[in-house]
């Protein structure tokens, strides 16, 4: 147990997020389950049934923890407690609640293991257990790595279902009937004679019983909600203009500002001349921090303008200036002692590629910025007693303790209050937004004040994804891949977000080699290493985090193997898989694009096949090649998740995770120059456009018993299916991203 | 400065160089409208002007000339827009902040354009960005609401 305990501790670097690590906790703290975090606040009549069900004769309020980032997160966890509680989504009302240890994450702990997540063996299994414990003892309330419907799965089903068997004790106390009687229908407990006694009408007796906890969750094929086309909970406010985010909040005396911090990141400011900024029209206060100067005003763009009026004295990047010395410490770090871990060695790579006719090729993936459209901010007030801040954050309970520590006052004195996103993709898991809201707010005790980001600042203070590069060695014979050898060597996301957090986590990065080491292929002789280059500039998980480099980098090299070795990439691959659930997802693009189906001349389909957070895709991209450059013009894509909650939802973020891998591989990279990145706004990192845009058809696989989410997955496999395409369609190898600098695009 | 948003005249005392987007924002508190870039590269402060698409981020306050409709003007939760109600049917927001933009958009376009076929939707939308990747709607959407409005 010991030795598990040290290699869970060395290990925990979880997918899209870094815990703290080196953990010590006994059975007790274990065993004990956290406070139910609604009980505080319960006022008569409140029946606060656990921490996600609270009912009164005002209304049913449904706690929806995991942050809504655009993913679906709220409706797609009221519609669990719902499914069991027996109401519908039109009587309900939701909220984030305030962040609590109650709402850990459980199922981030199963990827967070050096296991492949179809190893179900002794080990892993063990593992996974210790580090739900960790997540439980940690309280570690997290949105991320694609876990908010495994997370929620059976835990809130349960939630509702407890509500529900105590809302028909309380019915069978105050009528005498037995509980058997008792039927619950659209927020209501029937009696026998069809009578309905409103949960809200009960829920003052509720509140005096203990919970019904022996309580069985039904069988699918009862199911009114779970897998069923719904209505999302916030699509007309979505529709109308209605949705508040952050960035829309409205506080009584509220002022406004912005801040320029040192866009060498992580460097202090050296000094600042104001110059008039201080008398422009509007402004409040010019505020010196550390790392660069706030400007607070009585309108968003008076402070904006302010801001470029003020002359800053930067401090030199803690990290390269120049991208060229960035790549130089990638290119030298394929070496013995930069090596973090030997993920996979089927075989004997060495022995098979020893005087055979070895194919070896390089491939690279830049630094790419986050930037969801709604940009950094929050709105923060501080008094000597209390700190209210609203922002969205996928680390609630993080943020709070961090701003805790930053102000010597108790967790319990800061209120977060989360909001609604305007996107993420993984920028909402850093913390600059909260540490400049509050290092201004506290400068103005008891005033509301509202920060926003410009986009140029967004871009400079964003935490990019990991810059890696890949050496593939390979060979083949009679038609057939028979070795495979791939060295990645990236900077480590984790490693870099842990750092900041002040806990750096010792042990190998499992996010280097996602998405690569665990590729569902039996090559006889098959080996993956990971090497870690050095921090350089700081990084961040970025949506599907390892997995969308390691799946390029394997799936462009296999692809290139598969040819060489004069084979079918979907024959070949088919050939090579060795798990049902991938095989299945193949099978299923395979049969969808019609693969077999000859392309004219100019057109080319690519496949590719990666597994992240659990869950097998498969993708098939047709281009054509046009005079005017490439024209993606179809996406076929598979995957197995075990469940399908929400299947509008489902389709719609599939194929949003399509777009986003295709239109980052496109066109999307940050650089640096005099170490600041050089890419500053939506026209120098722009993504996808519309017009751009393919027919994507989604298919989802539920033959796996195992519950997995779908925010991040379908991203790895589109940039190696895309470059697999423009291969077929013009003789083009694609080794490096973004592939515009290669080919050009319609 | 004298300004009509949504049917109701304002009186404004702001700098003629403001941007109508912030005027909107923190000004007369109409938040439908969002700020994305700041420089007419993503479409999510899209607003019309006399019932044409602009970016409010570059339309200085002083050169406003006609009426403003914001999205909380082209039709509200009780009374949708057909571009409103398409977007409810076919479901297309994920976060939804580019959303008001691409709706405002989709109906000066519709407008404009009563019959169009798929290119000139896919010209008319492509200044409007979308990160989440919502477009294959966003595409379905506007026909809906073509065919719709068409029907009158």
């Amino acid at each position: 147990m010991s030795r598990l305990k040290t290699i869970a501790r060395r290990s925990f670097l979880v997918g899209s997020v870094a815990i703290l690590g080196g953990v010590a906790f006994g059975t007790y703290l274990v065993k004990r389950d956290p406070a139910n975090p609604l009980s505080a606040d319960a006022a008569a009549g409140d029946a606060v049934f656990n921490p996600w069900v609270k009912i009164n004769a005002d209304g049913i309020t449904l706690v929806t923890p995991h942050t809504d980032l655009g993913q679906g997160a709220a409706s797609m966890q009221a519609m669990l407690i719902a499914e069991e509680l027996d109401v519908d989504l039109d009587q309900i009302r939701t909220t984030p609640g305030a962040p609590a240890a109650a709402y850990f994450n459980t199922a981030l702990a199963a990827e967070a293991v050096p296991f492949r997540s179809n190893d179900t063996g002794f080990a892993a299994e063990a593992m996974r257990d210790t580090m739900g414990a960790v997540m439980k003892v940690l309280g570690a309330q997290v949105t991320g790595g694609s876990t908010s419907v495994p997370d929620s799965f059976d835990k809130l089903r349960h939630a509702g279902a407890v509500a529900r068997e105590t809302l028909k004790a309380a019915a069978a106390a105050q009528t005498g009937l037995e509980v058997a009687q008792l039927r619950t229908q659209r927020g209501a407990v029937v009696l026998p004679d069809d009578t309905r006694l409103a949960y809200t009408d009960l829920a003052a007796d509720a509140a005096q019983m203990a919970p019904v906890t022996d309580v069985a969750l039904r069988d699918p094929s009862q199911w009114r909600l779970i897998g069923k086309p719904v209505q999302r909970l916030e699509i007309v406010a979505k529709s109308t203009g209605t949705q508040t985010y952050g960035i829309d909040l409205k506080v009584e005396g509220m002022v406004h500002a912005s801040v320029r911090m040192n866009p060498r990141k992580g460097a202090p400011m050296r000094g600042f001349d104001a110059g008039d900024a201080g008398a422009m029209r509007g402004v409040r206060q010019i505020i010196a921090l550390p790392y660069g100067v706030a400007v607070v005003a009585d309108n968003t763009w008076r402070a904006f303008r302010a801001l470029e009026e003020i002359q800053i004295d930067w401090e030199k990047a803690p990290y390269p200036a120049e991208q060229a010395e960035h790549w130089a410490q990638v290119e030298a770090s394929f070496t013995p002692d930069r090596l973090d871990k030997e993920w996979r060695h089927d075989g004997d790579v060495e022995a098979a590629l020893d005087g055979a006719d070895v194919i070896a090729a390089e491939y690279r993936a830049p630094y790419c910025a986050h930037q969801p459209l709604e940009p950094l901010g929050a709105v923060a007030k501080v008094t000597p007693e209390r700190v209210d801040i609203w922002v969205a954050h996928q680390l609630p309970r993080f943020a709070q303790q961090r701003i805790a520590a930053k102000l010597e006052m108790e967790p319990e004195q800061v209120f977060l209050h989360n909001q609604s996103a305007g996107g993420s993709f993984g920028h909402r898991l850093e913390f600059d937004n909260v540490d400049v809201a509050v290092d201004i707010a506290r400068e103005m005790p008891g005033v509301p004040v509202k920060l926003t980001f410009r986009r140029e600042e967004d871009f400079a203070q964003d935490y990019n994804r990991q810059i890696g590069m890949a050496r593939g060695r390979g060979a083949h014979a009679d038609g057939k891949v028979t070795a495979l050898d791939l060295d990645i060597a990236t900077v480590s996301a984790a490693r870099s977000q842990s750092g900041r957090l002040g806990a750096p986590v010792p042990g190998p990065d499992t996010q280097i080699a996602a998405g690569a080491w665990n590729m569902r292929y039996s090559v006889p002789d098959l080996r993956v290493r990971a090497y870690a280059v050095p921090e350089l500039a700081p990084t961040s998980s970025w949506r599907s985090v390892g997995a969308v480099t390691g799946g390029f980098f394997a799936e462009s090299f296999l692809d290139e193997l598969i040819h060489a070795a004069g084979a079918d990439p979907m024959t070949e691959r088919l050939r090579l898989v060795n798990d049902p659930d991938a095989r299945a997802v193949l099978e299923a693009v395979a049969e969808m694009s019609d693969w077999d189906a000859p392309l004219a001349q100019g057109r080319g389909r690519g496949v590719a096949l990666v597994t992240s957070f659990g869950v097998p895709v498969a993708e098939v991209v047709e281009v054509t090649n046009t005079p005017r450059g490439i024209r993606i013009d179809k996406v076929w894509v598979a995957a197995e998740v075990g469940r399908v909650v929400d299947p509008v939802t489902f389709e719609n973020v599939v194929a949003g995770g399509v777009i986003w891998g295709l239109g980052h591989a496109m066109n999307s990279e940050i650089t640096y120059a005099d170490g600041r990145a050089e890419q500053d706004n939506y026209h120098m990192a722009e993504g996808m456009r519309l017009h751009q845009c393919p027919v994507i058809e989604v298919r989802a696989l539920e033959n796996n018993p195992a519950i997995r989410g779908i925010g991040e997955p379908p991203v790895p496999p589109a940039a190696p299916a895309l470059a697999n395409a423009i291969f077929a369609a013009t003789g083009t190898r694609l080794r490096e991203m973004p592939f515009f600098h290669t080919v050009d695009f319609v | 400065m004298q300004l009509t948003v949504n049917g109701t005249a304002h009186d404004l005392d702001v700098e003629e160089d403001m941007p109508l987007l912030w005027v909107l924002r923190d000004e007369l508190g109409i938040t439908g409208v969002k700020y994305g870039c700041g420089i007419a590269q993503c479409g999510a402060c899209t607003v019309h002007v006399d019932g044409v698409a602009v970016r409010s981020c570059q339309l200085s306050a002083g050169d406003v000339d006609g009426e403003i409709t914001t999205i909380e003007g082209l039709g509200t939760p009780d009374a949708l827009h057909a571009v409103q109600q398409a977007w409810v049917d076919h479901q297309v927001a994920q976060c939804g902040y580019c959303q008001s933009g691409q709706m405002m958009q989709a109906a000066s376009f519709l407008d404009l354009n009563a019959a169009p076929t798929d290119d000139q939707i896919d010209q008319a939308m492509s200044g409007n960005l979308c990160r989440c990747g919502t477009y294959p709607r966003i595409r379905a959407a506007v026909k809906t609401a073509a065919a719709k409005l068409q029907e009158g």
